[in-house]
């Protein structure tokens, strides 16, 4: 190791970006229509193509990386809508963590970003009772009046940023309460037969700030007529580690899962977050360089289903009538990781008397993209602020997602564009399960139980 | 990097932000679609408006640096690649749609516009403007003239040149012209707008463009035929020619392409055919059936061992894939993939497509052919790796033998990409010895010092 981190990072740049990958681009420039930070700044380096250039033009030791190569790698998105443009199928999202991954280990960072970082990806996502005690803290805010009080004092305008107001303001309730308290048991029987089992992935923030999602997903699983089983003490899936370079964690992360899941007697793993799921049937390639982990990521990822495929795939739910006008918003690595792409739409397409309307350019990134909203705020709601535009004009009043953080951010664009009154985000999840729960009369809708959050 | 003064100028003109000369832009200009070709430029401008364009013109004209305008880098012979070093002048910035002229069937539009955005444009006033080069998702109006770019609708409808009725543009003086107008008739002096479209950022850099339109065809419809030997398929297109009917598209896959598409896609290709035909007709309803009848019948007649007519849009979709996904299944074998675009006169396609797996086989290369049958424009793609120092100069070979072999049958170098750097060393190939200086005193007389976009249509 030299004494220059950007030396070290070059090195390990040359040893760790995938020449297979960069040299398969050839450059073609179809993935920049679909690059939200190249439509953003109109400049080439902000694109895929442009991007890949840089890695590569490192990779073959013609330039050193410096840190407008950093900025410039976290100013991507990461929202992989580059790859299934990509003619040559360079998976992007590969190079995009590598690079991250070798600049998080040779960077320095300043302190409190190395403290926020240690907090966030160490100390709280891999232990879900420590994020819970978070979520306690954060209810004890939302709930005790201490919200209003910041929110109302003035006291937030002058120290919050606006976009964390925005942020604060459309929070739903946190909960120290997950799907497994809430079910109370680890085992969730078919109703009539088994078609198949089925492991519940209930994810981190899902099961912090959406447990009632993850309760309507063992339900609607039960009635699809699979046997639902909630794991004790699932580990974070690691995505959010793996795209901020954290990329030891993210190995450690992803054995466990292996380890926990493959003990299980189960046909699948059933997802309701497409960053999750994208990340877990990535697993083997995260651990290519691991041999004696190759076949267990294999039968781990070849398991893992979104919860789309899986209700398609089971017994017909009962659909009762919902007089919505709705549109759906694709969570970016459900779409471009996992490729599901039709499947939420056929879902929301079996409610009796719903009007689904297409969203323009749903296939673009929302700005969510993990934490990129707290890193990047300005490029984000410029994004999302676009995307309200488009869904302003569907005149829907449901969308509907298949993302935790879509949905986060989805809800903060609501309240942004002024549409509470006239505007929701749901989860697919929840949305079928109003549709389930509907009463047969038309005007169910009104009446409602699922929180506007 | 720019010298201080020519950047302090430069600023002055455009702003900080439009002015880069950092290694990271630099890097990412320095290329465009074109593999194996790679040169870092002084830096990058984004002018806005026409006085930029002037502005910084003259500046360079003052100080001898190289401009190489470039729109979205899809070029697919090196025309954008800054070889020479100099400036690159990004055109992206200028991007308005500036009029829809309903009666005189025009459209006005800015350079950066992308040919996506003028199709949607003026299909929503159920208008056409047919050009449909495959990259027209991320291509620039501005870089299709400049290259005179095709498609795959060029057999009835022409190409981008057919299209372009007047320009505005900025010569390496700085001065302005403008050519033609919203005219159908208009021969006062030289052709310039013709002369301009393909022109390769080597004369002028165009600023604004009126293009034709057309009403848009009210329907559409898609067959394909196979056929187990290449001549038939090609004496099948002569044939439609010939009976009078000239279909919207007539593509062309052979059977190396059939069989890298089918392994990728799998949408159920015959794998032992020698070739297939995808063509489509549009128009008003009647006609479109009665003519895919026609084709049909004349695609059974001439030796086609099965053909299948789409029965609606979605069907037709479902068929024109085999096409659609041939550019991404050869982009899949190997790392590195050069396509061609060679034309010969329609009946020569069979004895091209035929010289090609020869050259392929002589020179131990993979090369897929597939292509725009109706007008004979083929893309002979060479499947190679960049990183194969023993196999590289035998592409060099066999794409100096399928050039020849081109020229031969009265073809053409290139059909729809244009010269660029890669076959600079071939034009007088194509042209002649009188020919090739007569394009030089042109470029002499426009550009005496050389500096728009040097190095390229012409060997250095």
């Amino acid at each position: 190791m030299s004494t220059n981190p950007w030396n070290d990072l070059e090195e390990t740049l040359r040893q760790t970006l995938d020449e297979e990958e960069l040299t398969r681009c050839m450059r073609c420039g179809f993935c920049l229509p679909s690059c939200p930070t190249y439509q953003e700044s109109g400049k080439e380096a902000a694109s895929p193509r442009g991007r890949i250039a840089l890695m590569k033009a490192i990779h073959d030791g013609k330039i050193s990386p410096d840190p407008t190569f950093q900025k410039q790698m976290n100013y991507c998105l990461g929202c992989r809508a580059c790859e299934p443009a990509c003619p040559a199928d360079v998976r992007f999202g590969h190079l995009l963590e590598q690079s991250r991954a070798a600049i998080t280990s040779h960077v320095p960072t300043p302190l409190w970003n190395k403290l926020i970082r240690r907090l966030f990806f160490h100390t709280l996502l891999p232990h879900r009772s420590r994020l819970r005690i978070v979520a306690v803290l954060f209810f004890v805010y939302q709930q005790l009046g201490l919200r209003t009080l910041f929110l109302r004092s003035g006291l937030a305008k002058k120290i919050l940023p606006s976009h964390l107001l925005h942020m604060d303001k459309a929070l739903p309730l946190a909960s120290h309460r997950g799907v497994r308290e809430r079910m109370k048991t680890d085992f969730h029987p078919a109703h009539g037969v088994a078609i198949g089992r089925v492991a519940l992935f209930p994810g981190c923030i899902m099961d912090v700030l959406f447990p009632q999602t993850n309760t309507h997903t063992v339900q609607i699983l039960q009635a699809a007529g699979y046997d639902v089983i909630l794991p004790n003490k699932q580990p974070c899936c690691g995505a959010l580690h793996a795209h901020a370079g954290e990329e030891k964690k993210a190995h450690q992360l992803a054995k466990e899962n292996i380890d926990l899941f493959l003990k299980m007697d189960i046909d699948w793993i059933a997802s309701n977050a497409g960053g999750c799921g994208a990340h877990l049937i990535d697993y083997p390639y995260l651990l290519k360089n691991s041999p004696q982990w190759k076949a267990f990521a294999h039968s781990f990822a070849n398991r893992v289903k979104d919860i789309s495929e899986l209700i398609l795939a089971g017994r017909p739910l009962t659909l009762h009538p919902l007089q919505q006008r709705v549109t759906y918003q694709s969570s970016c690595h459900l779409q471009n990781g996992m490729k599901v792409e039709k499947e939420p739409l056929n879902l929301l397409s079996l409610i009796p008397k719903i009007e689904l309307v297409e969203l323009a350019e749903s296939e673009r990134c929302c700005g969510s993209a993990g934490i990129y909203n707290l890193t990047h705020p300005h490029t984000s709601f410029h994004i999302l602020d676009e995307k309200m535009e488009r869904i302003r004009h569907t005149q829907a009043n449901t969308i509907v997602t298949s993302n935790p953080g879509c949905l986060l951010q989805l809800t903060i664009g609501i309240h942004r564009a002024r549409l509470q009154n006239q505007l929701r985000a749901l989860h697919l999840i929840d949305f079928l399960m109003e549709s389930m729960k509907a009463e047969t009369s038309t005007d169910s809708a009104s009446e409602t139980p699922i929180k506007n959050y | 990097m720019f010298s201080t003064k020519i950047k302090e100028s430069l600023i002055r003109i455009l702003g900080n932000e439009f002015v880069c000369d950092d290694t990271e832009t630099c890097i990412t200009y320095s290329y465009d679609a074109t593999p194996l070709y790679q040169e870092l430029p002084d830096g990058v401008v984004f002018p806005k408006t026409t006085e930029d364009v002037q502005k910084i013109l003259r500046l360079a004209n003052e100080h001898h640096i190289p401009v190489i305008g470039r729109g979205s880098g899809t070029n697919l012979a090196a025309d954008t690649v800054p070889h020479q070093g100099g400036m690159v002048m990004v055109m992206t910035r200028m991007n308005n749609i500036v009029e829809i002229d309903q009666e005189n069937l025009t459209i006005t539009v800015q350079p950066g516009v992308l040919t996506q955005a003028i199709h949607e444009a003026v299909e929503a006033n159920w208008l056409f403007y047919p050009p449909d080069p495959s990259s027209m998702k991320i291509s620039t109006i501005g870089g299709n003239i400049a290259e005179g770019s095709g498609g795959l609708r060029g057999l009835k409808y022409g190409t981008t040149r057919d299209y372009v009725l007047g320009l505005e543009a900025v010569l390496a003086n700085g001065e302005v012209i403008r050519t033609g107008g919203k005219l159908v008739k208009d021969v006062a002096g030289y052709d310039m707008t013709r002369l301009l479209v393909g022109s390769e950022g080597t004369l002028a850099i165009i600023t604004e463009a009126i293009l034709k339109l057309i009403p848009l065809p009210e329907t559409r419809k898609t067959m394909m035929a196979q056929f187990n030997n290449i001549d038939s398929a090609a004496r099948t297109v002569s044939a439609i020619i010939a009976a009078r009917i000239i279909p919207c598209t007539l593509e062309f896959m052979d059977q190396r392409t059939i069989q890298v598409v089918e392994d990728h896609a799998k949408i159920g290709l015959p794998r032992d055919m020698a070739a297939i035909l995808l063509i489509e007709q549009d128009g008003s309803p009647s006609i479109v059936e009665d003519d895919l009848k026609k084709i049909n019948q004349i695609c059974l007649d001439f030796g086609s061992v099965h053909t299948h007519v789409a029965q609606n849009l979605a069907e037709g979709t479902k068929l024109m894939a085999a096409r659609r996904n041939a550019l991404s299944a050869l982009a899949r074998c190997r790392p590195t993939l050069i396509l061609e675009d060679i034309t010969v006169p329609r009946s020569q396609i069979a004895t091209m497509v035929k010289i090609i797996t020869d050259i392929a086989d002589h020179h131990q290369l993979t090369i897929c052919t597939f292509g725009h049958a109706g007008d004979g424009n083929l893309h002979p793609t060479i499947l190679t790796d960049a990183r194969d120092s023993l196999e590289l100069p035998r592409v060099e070979k066999a794409l100096a033998d399928i050039f020849a072999a081109a020229i031969r049958l009265g073809g053409t170098i290139t059909g729809e990409h244009g010269v660029g750097l890669a076959k600079a060393p071939y034009l007088e190939w194509k042209v002649g010895h009188a020919g090739y200086h007569a394009l030089h005193a042109i470029k002499k007389a426009l550009d005496p010092t050389n500096l728009l976009n040097p190095g390229k249509i012409f060997r250095s």
